[in-house]
């Protein structure tokens, strides 16, 4: 049962940020690439609020998986850099804790241009 | 013309269909919070392997984003987005798909100009402002921890 | 109707000896699909890249116009075309190997008119004995050039259109045989302030109303007088926009009119949201279907309006508007 909450948690947090997203896109004129920016640097000010933590105890993948989750590490990282670092720890913090991240999506992103050929899109519904 | 351009403007704004937003909400919402479900699924099981908290989120984030890379070369990922919406776009693997696409298409144009100049033309400012508002951040932070 | 300067030009002896339209899989599966000439195969055929595969599409297009008309390369005076892609990549490298002499033309989706009146009026004054209008437009080469790569899954908005692959070439000639270049009106740019990069119906509705109206005063006719006024890619807010600024004046054209953005595809099976854009779109349904039904006699007389919207991605993310054109083409079967 309490798996069943934890899922269920995960479930509806992330599709409540996904959801935001979608007012965005519908109801503004903000670009896709904009709504992502707006999501990783509101993760960061939530995160760094301590506003984000608690949603994250909540809903884990469903607060960690959304770009929001992604600043949310961020702040984190650079608090935990400073802490350990002092100042130099302002300029370490960011880059070590998205590490994992970009690297994969630098990484994957090569392999995947080098094994498949750009398509074109298809406009079946 | 017959019209003043704020009239017109008005006037294409009338004639302009809204998004159908009783599609795009439900769907939004299931296929981004399906996208997190695997996310915690991938957590748990992690976890479950012995790895610390820590660890374990950022092998969720290495595997979600290779299965956006995947799914985006498979040509499956703008596919699922174009019914998605925001459920595609807003997780990590929105993200992904922004650099891994840039990156397949702009290979026509070589490897070092074209796949490698090109990875970042959309996530580049996630990039940017991301890690300066974390900058920014530190320093507020570094500064509380002085008194 | 509004005061307008600039003539409408009058054509003695401009008919269009022969046409021929390619087009890519989506096209071929639409509502008109069986009447094109070839389908480039998987969007691409032989071609490596989404430019080459544009350019393959325009080299294609004419050497089918050039053999129904039974011309070879050596045999043609003029080719005057243009595209969609910086530098008219299009046309300059497909056009290459034919070694004709070619004038490049930027007119954004109105090119096709913007090539045959161009075209008509260099063989009317004499100048030269044919002349061929060609353009093309290729959803992806377009897509990467204008908006985002192909497998980003970035949303498209209700508004927004979808660039046709496809390709259109006729030949025009002084003899006398249908269908017959009547008459054109050259479009002057109007600029209505639209913003909105996925709404180019909108940013050229304006375009359309100001040259088919003026294009009316200058003829003495009105909508009853054509058989069919036909626009190139309004899509449906387009569309919509035109109708509602003509009934504004009292006009109504909505029995009169079509717009090739909305023909081209099954907007029921297929995911083109406002309808088909592109210089194709237009160059594709006159070349495979409208100049058809002109020759045979079914059509007697159309007001071939091809729409285009002068849009540059530097501009509109400086902040600026997207001016529109239109092009008015009278094409006749007498």
């Amino acid at each position: 049962m309490e798996m069943f909450t934890e899922y269920l948690w995960a479930f509806l947090i992330g599709g409540a940020l996904c959801l935001i997203g979608q007012l965005l896109i519908d109801l503004t004129k903000l670009t896709p690439a904009r709504i992502l920016t707006a999501y990783v640097v509101a993760g960061v000010v939530l995160g760094a609020l301590g506003l984000y933590k608690p949603l994250v105890d909540l809903a884990g993948g469903g607060a960690t998986v959304p770009l929001t989750g992604f600043g949310y590490l961020l702040s984190k990282g650079v608090r935990e850099a400073v802490d350990q670092n002092g100042l130099l720890g302002v300029f370490m913090g960011g880059f070590t804790s998205a590490a994992v991240g970009i690297s994969a999506a630098i990484f994957f992103g090569l392999l995947a241009a080098l094994a498949f050929k750009s398509g074109s899109k298809i406009n079946e519904t | 013309m017959n019209i003043s351009n704020q009239e017109y403007g008005e006037l294409a704004k009338r004639m302009s269909p809204p998004s159908a937003m009783y599609k795009t909400l439900p769907l939004s919402f299931v296929i981004g919070g399906g996208i997190c479900v695997l996310g915690e699924a991938l957590l748990n099981l992690y976890g479950m392997l012995g790895l610390s908290q820590d660890d374990a989120g950022a092998l969720t984030s290495m595997t979600l984003i290779f299965l956006s890379a995947l799914f985006t070369g498979l040509k499956l990922y703008d596919r699922i987005a174009q019914h998605a919406g925001a459920g595609t776009l807003v997780p990590i693997t929105g993200f992904a798909n922004s650099v891994v696409s840039p990156a397949l298409d702009f290979k026509s144009e070589g490897y070092v100009l074209g796949l490698g100049a090109k990875m970042f033309v959309i996530a580049g400012p996630v990039i940017v402002y991301g890690i300066s508002a974390s900058i920014i951040y530190g320093i507020i932070y570094y500064i509380t921890t002085l008194f | 109707m509004p005061v307008c300067r600039g003539k409408t030009f009058k054509y003695e002896k401009a008919s269009i000896l022969s046409y021929a339209a390619v087009v890519g899989k989506a096209e071929s599966d639409g509502p008109y699909g069986g009447e094109f000439d070839e389908v480039l195969e998987d969007n691409k055929d032989s071609a490596e890249t989404w430019e080459q595969a544009e350019a393959l599409l325009q080299s294609k297009a004419l050497k089918h116009a050039m053999g129904k008309a039974e011309l070879k390369p050596e045999d043609m005076d003029l080719l005057v075309a243009g595209d969609l892609l910086n530098q008219c990549t299009g046309s300059s490298y497909g056009l290459k190997d034919y070694y004709i002499p070619f004038l490049g033309i930027y007119g954004a989706c109105s090119t096709f008119a913007e090539g045959l009146l161009l075209a008509g009026a260099m063989v009317n004054g004499g100048y030269v004995g044919n002349a061929a209008a060609v353009t093309s437009s290729h959803f992806s080469s377009a897509e990467r050039q204008f908006r985002f790569p192909l497998n980003y899954g970035g949303v498209r908005t209700p508004t927004a259109q979808w660039t046709a692959t496809a390709a259109g070439a006729a030949i025009v000639v002084p003899e006398s045989k249908p269908p017959y270049i009547r008459a054109a009106t050259v479009g002057k740019i109007q600029d209505m302030g639209i913003t909105d990069l996925n709404n180019m119906g909108a940013a050229m509705a304006g375009a359309a109303y100001d040259t088919i109206s003026r294009h009316f005063t200058h003829m003495g006719t009105h909508p009853e007088s054509y058989d069919l006024i036909i626009t190139g890619d309004l899509g449906q807010v387009g569309s919509d926009i035109l109708s509602d600024l003509f009934r504004r004046d009292g006009v109504s054209i909505d029995k009169y009119h079509k717009d090739c953005g909305l023909m081209l595809y099954d907007r029921e099976k297929q995911d083109v949201h406002a309808g088909g854009s592109g210089c194709g779109c237009s160059a594709s349904m006159m070349c495979g279907h409208f100049l058809k039904r002109i020759e045979c006699g079914d059509l007697k007389r159309v007001l071939f309006c091809a729409t285009g919207a002068l849009m540059s991605p530097t501009m509109v993310q400086q902040g600026g508007s997207i001016p529109g054109i239109c092009h008015a083409v009278e094409i006749t079967a007498k």
